[in-house]
């Protein structure tokens, strides 16, 4: 059973992620990274992360696609045009993903001493995680919401009106309309 | 039938789907060129991460792998709002997402 759903889910994720860099619409590239999450979460109940389970629902699938796709169709982004990407990217990047990834591959194939997961396992509950995390590490969650606090502030100071900026934004529309008539 | 409901999966296979995805979101940053699909490959990366922090929190039994994984999706969660709102600004300045013609610090 659990192979089953390793087989099943692990596809999904991977099927999600190529789906992704192959569309050339922003909106199917979001959607695929939603199967991609979704996917994560199951495998994450798998190993036995219950809460992670599903807080990656809410917060990945549920708060952040939603966040991205809202964008996207806020600023209506048309399908990208392909570009073989930068001469760097072609020459060092590729080779440099294909060696990171051999390495890893290599290191975790000979590793010894990894277990198995089984269903059987049990789960952590989210008990077990919550008395860790509001004793321990009671600062560091602390810390965090002031950190998610800023981020709020500094994302509506970044996309709210800026009503002195229109000046600006004029000259920004001008250097558009410079750059777009060069080509 | 019933050792095949008891089948185990080693968690090596884990890590490997984890690196997996984590290569596929190096090469979607490189390829891609679109701002938001960029910014997708990054997501795509921080959980491919989030998957082997998973794997080893249940290899030792430990649940700090999974507070760990916790504590990125918050990060992750405030880097989503900061990022967009960036490129809505960036969006609003040069009319465009195609990284190409995004090439100058100034606005």
């Amino acid at each position: 059973m659990h192979l089953i759903l390793f087989i099943v889910f692990a596809g999904f994720c991977l099927a999600g992620a190529i789906n992704l860099l192959l569309q050339s619409h922003p909106i199917n590239s979001a959607l695929s990274l939603i199967v991609v999450m979704v996917s994560l979460a199951v495998l994450y109940l798998l190993l036995g992360a219950e809460f992670l389970a599903v807080a990656q629902v809410i917060v990945y699938a549920g708060a952040i696609m939603v966040l991205f796709t809202f964008v996207i169709m806020l600023l209506n982004a048309s399908r990208e045009e392909r570009t073989l990407g930068s001469r760097a990217a072609l020459r060092v990047g590729f080779p440099a993903v294909v060696a990171i990834l051999a390495i890893i591959a290599t290191v975790i194939l000979h590793t010894q001493g990894l277990g198995v997961a089984r269903l059987s396992d049990g789960i952590t509950s989210t008990e077990e995680l919550s008395a860790v995390l509001f004793t321990k590490l009671l600062l560091p969650f602390e810390v965090t919401s002031v950190l998610i606090l800023i981020a709020i502030l500094g994302a509506v100071a970044m996309a709210g009106h800026e009503e002195q900026g229109t000046g600006n934004r004029d000259q920004g529309s001008e250097k558009v309309s410079e750059r777009t008539g060069e080509k | 039938m019933n050792e095949f409901l008891s089948q185990e999966v080693p968690l090596s296979w884990y890590l490997l789907l984890s690196a997996v995805l984590f290569s596929l979101g190096v090469v979607g940053f490189l390829i891609k060129r679109n701002l938001i699909t960029i910014f997708m490959s990054i997501e795509l990366m921080l959980n491919g991460v989030n998957l082997s922090f998973v794997t080893f929190a249940q290899q030792w039994h430990t649940v700090k792998g999974q507070i760990f994984v916790f504590f990125v999706m918050m990060v992750a969660a405030a880097e989503a709002a900061v990022g967009l709102a960036i490129i809505i600004a960036v969006f609003r300045a040069r009319a465009t997402l195609a990284v190409d013609r995004i090439d100058r610090m100034k606005l």
